[in-house]
């Protein structure tokens, strides 16, 4: 079998506020080329941290303590920072949490959509509008002229997030990193999401770490699963098997405190404190620093 | 009417931003609630779903009389909002209370937690000593499971679902008839969201309350709500039993919002399939696995762009 | 449950204002060089070895103490009329602080009053005081104090109310964007839904939230308020030309700077540290009392 697209091994970072708390603990992760890998987990589970740091975009409030981070066999970490800044944008790139944010409010949707193009791949202006033109069309952008000269304000949150999906995926990279992609938007509007990077992900052969806090958005896009509490991997396999066998009584729980529309006698059963002892007692955790207030 | 009423609305119109500007202008406003009509039955759990412009949040903003209605009646218990005077309005200010979908923003920052609970108690005179109010904090924290020493802390030393507690002891406290409850499970984890979930179950039952439970997720209004209104675009589209509407949805749109719900199973059809439309068209579906989304027809534009930030601002 | 055992775990950073201010370092040495100036206002009388009047042609233009030439008693030297320049320094910061509290203090009432009506209450309130601030503020301030001295005639009075009449717009400005701010958070709404009245939430709730900006505006004013005095001075219309004031003795020191440098040198360097500490408390001030930035 060839080498994995990426490899994360015994990932460790820790808080430089909160007097170095670990925020991700041995964390391992492998991704084949063409996998949709969901990295879940509820907040301060370390799902974006790892994320972040395959970007190479972490806060200056996380240092990493150990670990590899390993694309196509190279090692992020130890990469000069010129080879490291040509490989994202080109091989990796983002899909962000909120499309509201992530778009610059003065510039036109062509400038932003054209820029990795023109930048990454060399492409001038008028190649780099007719590639923006023909991506407009594949994120299925009716009329895409005119969304190319609008500018954000004047488009949909839907409608912003297939740019940025679209701006993604223009360079051809062999890993996007969508970023809980989903959650900033209406229901209705995040299942045509969904169908877009899954099926731009599967015409273009692309992997995709997809970081989300939905079980159930989960179960809809993502081949495989890495289930991270406290910065621990909990569970880790095809999601099939996280769902259909489930092993880690954390994951059983989980699912047993999403309300289910199906089932309204199921559901919203609280985690029981028994496994959450269980789980700082497989962490290695004293009793109260499982999870920091957040402001 | 109805005896067991408690809030009725008939033909509620809301306009933002209308009347006449500065040099006599008549400005158009934002039409945001189209008459709508809705009852809520006395400790009764009504759910109000939509999506984000549907006018959800100036709906219940209305129904506590935040937000002057435009046109349109709203009567609680009996009597009709719109007219009445200050002094009128503070012992119904009681009666109905409200919890919020940002538990930071909606407890002053630079109050401590024994202030912000007890100042409510004081004004409404259901305290007249700090002993008094002191029992009543400690026996409703006691409720919310939360530890007494939050009473000392500011907002900002909570977690988001202490904070949430702190919001739904704030509007308990009051002994209100009425909760509004706007969307405020939807920032927490599913751990924290159910004890939220089941905390509110409980008072509604033990205190008898009714609440107006607005979310965009309908699975935890089927988990708590009796009843469901739909609303698209400012105007109800479906109402019901949440059983009949879940398990038989009339409206096109109700439809298709149960099949957005990504359920925690594995169904490899569901990313392709659209659900079975009637003759409507005022949703185009996506044609099939390759299809991908459609834009919403007003997708390009100010119509669908407002978030639900903006319609909060408005 | 879980989120049950975090509050024991948190440490507390709530406490007696003064201790958080405490923590912040440009409070402390902003805040306590600034202290130090206040007790040298007070007891210049004490402090000042020599009569900051007193004429002495015969020593004329000394040196400090470390040049050559010196002589002992005048450790920072004279000016030409045989004044002592360390002496006249000690009293001048009577006169700037002076300024600085009376000036930013009024200027501060006036526009927090007038910006939390605009912000709180807008309406008519909000168009006529906006609209005269834009008025007020389309005027250079410089020429306007100017004018304004002349007008009033020459005198610290005049100085004060010149401050005051041009720069509470300032406050104005930024208590009624901060008022109309807070006023869209759902704290506001929530005590609205309470019942709390109007004029209860804006002092209740509304003005502790804005007091931290406003704290930061008063020490900047303060520094503000002492660089005016200082101009006016300069240009002769602040006090009579005897009374010691930083902004005389630089205008004087101009005129002399070829033979004695240290006459426009002491106060300048006087003034410099006041507005710079004055800054830097505004600074610190808005940090410390941020309950969520202090963090």
């Amino acid at each position: 079998m060839s080498q994995p697209l990426l490899s994360i091994e015994a990932l460790s970072a820790i808080s430089t506020r909160d007097g170095g708390q670990p925020v991700l603990r041995d964390v391992d992760l492998t991704l084949k080329r063409g996998e949709v890998r969901g990295l879940v987990g509820e907040s301060g589970a370390g799902k974006s941290t790892v994320a972040k740091a395959v970007l190479g975009i972490l806060p200056s409030t996380v240092k990493l303590t150990g670990g590899w981070v390993r694309f196509e066999g190279q090692d992020l970490m130890q990469m000069k920072r010129a080879a490291f800044s040509a490989l994202l944008g080109r091989d990796i790139t983002l899909i962000p949490q909120d499309p509201q944010t992530a778009l610059n409010p003065a510039r036109s949707i062509e400038a932003q959509l054209t820029d990795g193009l023109r930048l990454k791949l060399g492409l001038s202006r008028t190649a780099a509008r007719a590639r923006a033109l023909e991506l407009m069309d594949e994120v299925q952008i009716r009329d895409p002229a005119r969304v190319l000269a609008a500018y954000p304000h004047q488009l949909s949150g839907g409608m912003r997030q297939r740019i940025l999906i679209a701006a993604a995926f223009a360079p051809e990279p062999k890993l996007v990193v969508a970023d809980e992609p989903t959650t900033a938007l209406d229901v209705t509007v995040q299942k045509e999401i969904l169908r877009l990077i899954r099926r731009m992900q599967e015409a273009h052969g692309t992997a995709v770490i997809f970081v989300t806090h939905d079980l159930g958005v989960v179960a809809k896009i993502c081949d495989s699963v890495t289930l991270l509490y406290a910065g621990k991997v909990i569970e880790d396999g095809p999601t099939a098997r996280l769902l259909n066998a489930l092993r880690h009584a954390y994951t059983r729980a989980l699912l047993s405190a999403g309300p289910r529309y199906d089932r309204p006698d199921a559901g919203l059963e609280p985690v029981p404190e028994a496994v959450f002892a269980q789980l700082r007692a497989e962490i290695g955790l004293s009793q109260s620093n499982s999870e920091g207030p957040r402001s | 009417m109805n005896a067991g009423s408690l809030i009725e609305v008939e033909g509620l119109e809301v306009i933002y931003g209308g009347g006449k500007g500065l040099f006599g202008r008549q400005k158009p406003g934002n039409r945001v609630l189209k008459g709508v009509d809705l009852t809520i039955g006395r400790g009764e759990m009504v759910g109000i779903v939509g999506e984000s412009g549907s006018g959800k949040t100036t709906l219940g903003r209305a129904l506590l009389g935040l937000v002057p209605a435009t046109a349109g009646q709203i009567r609680f218990d009996g009597r009709a909002m719109s007219g009445l005077s200050k002094g009128e309005m503070r012992p119904l200010r009681r009666r109905m209370q409200m919890i919020f979908q940002d538990p930071m923003a909606s407890l002053n920052p630079r109050h401590s937690i024994r202030r912000i609970l007890s100042a409510p108690l004081f004004l409404h005179g259901l305290a007249r000593s700090e002993a008094e109010a002191e029992t009543q904090l400690a026996a409703m924290l006691a409720r919310v499971s939360l530890p007494p020493v939050v009473l000392d802390r500011s907002p900002h030393e909570l977690s988001g679902g202490q904070r949430q507690r702190v919001g739904i002891a704030r509007a308990a406290l009051l002994r209100p008839d009425f909760v509004l409850a706007d969307e405020i499970v939807s920032g927490l984890d599913v751990s924290t969201q159910a004890q939220v979930l089941n905390l509110l179950k409980g008072l509604s039952r033990d205190m008898g309350l009714a609440m107006a439970f607005i979310s965009h997720d309908l699975s935890v209004i089927r988990a708590v709500c009796d009843r469901v209104y739909v609303l698209r675009y400012g105007e109800i589209v479906e109402a019901g039993p949440c059983a009949r509407v879940f398990d038989n949805p009339q409206s096109d749109y109700t439809r298709l919002l149960i099949d957005a719900i990504p359920l925690p199973e594995i169904d490899p059809d569901w990313l392709g399939r659209t659900p079975p439309t009637a003759a409507d068209g005022t949703h185009r579906a996506a044609p099939g696995a390759g299809g991908g989304g459609s834009v919403l027809p007003s997708g390009f534009g100010r119509a669908a762009a407002i978030t639900p930030l903006q319609e909060k601002r408005a | 449950m879980a989120d049950l055992s975090l509050p024991l775990a948190v440490p507390r950073h709530r406490g007696k204002t003064l201790r958080v201010l405490l923590t912040e370092p440009r409070v402390v040495l902003a805040g306590g060089f600034l202290a130090l100036l206040l007790l040298v206002a007070l007891f210049a009388p004490a402090l000042a070895p020599k009569d900051p009047l007193e004429q002495d042609l015969m020593l004329g233009t000394l040196p400090p103490a470390w040049l050559e030439g010196a002589e002992p008693g005048f450790l920072l030297g004279t000016d030409d009329l045989g004044r002592d320049v360390l002496s006249r320094a000690l009293y001048g910061t009577r006169i700037a602080l002076t300024v600085a509290v009376t000036a930013a203090g009024l200027s501060a009432l006036i526009g927090t009053a007038l910006g939390l009506a605009a912000g709180w209450y807008g309406g008519w309130a909000d168009r006529i005081i906006s609209r005269m601030v834009d008025i007020w503020m389309a005027f250079p301030p410089v020429l306007l104090s100017v004018l304004l001295v002349a007008v009033l005639g020459s005198g610290l009075h005049s100085v004060i109310a010149a401050i005051v009449i041009i720069d509470w717009t300032r406050f104005c400005r930024v208590i009624r964007a901060e008022t109309i701010n807070q006023a869209g958070l759902d704290y506001v709404t929530a005590a609205r839904a309470i019942g709390f009245s109007r004029r209860q939430i804006l002092f209740k709730e509304i003005l502790p939230n804005v007091a931290p900006v406003l704290a930061a505006l008063i020490s900047l004013e303060m520094g503000i308020a002492v660089i005016v005095e200082a101009i006016l001075s300069f240009v002769g219309l602040s006090l009579s030309s005897d009374t010691p004031t930083w902004g005389g003795m630089i205008a004087q020191g101009r005129q002399m700077i070829h033979q004695g440098w240290w006459v426009l040198v002491v106060p300048l360097l006087a003034l410099f540290a006041t507005v710079l500490a004055f800054n830097q408390l505004g600074n610190g001030l808005r940090v410390a009392l941020d309950p969520v930035m202090r963090r």
